[in-house]
């Protein structure tokens, strides 16, 4: 690939109903190593999947919301969250998993990936980008 | 598919990866690695007890560039290249170390 594009995962579902947000992240972490530009936004029952102290004993299947940690790591460190779907909710940033990154320009300085931006934001951002894929 | 170690049967996929990796201990990685003509080493284990905490924490096999950062971060530059890893998995670090860990193959395995 000879340039690099924007991508934007877009995340409208709660995790466990449906295989969308595990599939959305693996599609991230598998699109990560080809080094593009990529952001997450997660909008409407989307935001439960970043809910910290999620507990998924009862339903049977794997908690996968550890994984979302692992997003630094990759190099995805803009993730962006609706406020109008966190006010809906009445939820705050500070019930969200603690996302963060290591910023390599600034000697690995610990930085918060997680942005909260209202819709409006959101339509710019989205406006920006080359790909949005929505799950 | 499966693998025999010390009398039991171990259910594997048809690559040989582990199908239930609660089912995983030490002599079941050697027992693979054997397979694969491959003695582990204190070098070895060290990368494959690395990717079994990675898991632990955080659910997924690394991909191979997720996995040299982590391992230099934490074992020192000199174990943290691609060359070091290569010359004691030369299957690919992801791919044969999580194999002996009783991982999945490792997410954005490319």
């Amino acid at each position: 690939m000879s340039e690099t594009k924007n991508f934007m995962y877009l995340n409208r579902r709660a995790p466990y109903g449906t295989v969308y947000a595990w599939e959305s992240l693996e599609v991230v972490l598998i699109g990560a190593a080809f080094e593009q530009n990529v952001s997450l936004a997660f909008i409407g029952d989307g935001i439960y999947q970043l809910l910290k102290g999620q507990n998924t004993t009862e339903l049977g299947i794997k908690n996968f919301s550890p994984t979302y940690n692992a997003l630094g790591d990759y190099d995805v460190n803009k993730i962006y969250v609706e406020k109008e779907s966190l006010d809906a909710r009445g939820l705050t940033v500070a019930d969200l998993l603690p996302l963060v990154y290591e910023d390599a320009d600034e000697d690995y300085a610990e930085k918060d990936s997680i942005r909260v931006v209202t819709a409006a934001e959101l339509a710019e951002i989205i406006d920006q980008q080359d790909v949005v894929l929505s799950f | 598919m499966g693998i025999e170690v010390n009398g039991k049967t171990y259910e594997t996929d048809e690559e040989g990866y582990l199908a239930n990796l609660s089912e995983w201990n030490p002599e079941v990685g050697s027992a693979m690695a054997k397979l694969d003509n491959c003695d582990l080493t204190e070098s070895h284990w060290e990368v494959i007890n690395f990717l079994r905490e990675y898991y632990e924490e955080y659910q997924i096999a690394p991909a191979v560039r997720v996995l040299t950062k982590a391992i230099g971060k934490k074992l020192g530059p000199d174990k943290g290249n691609s060359k070091y890893l290569y010359e004691l998995f030369p299957y690919g670090p992801g791919k044969q170390a999580c194999k002996y860990a009783g991982l999945p193959k490792p997410t954005g395995c490319v």
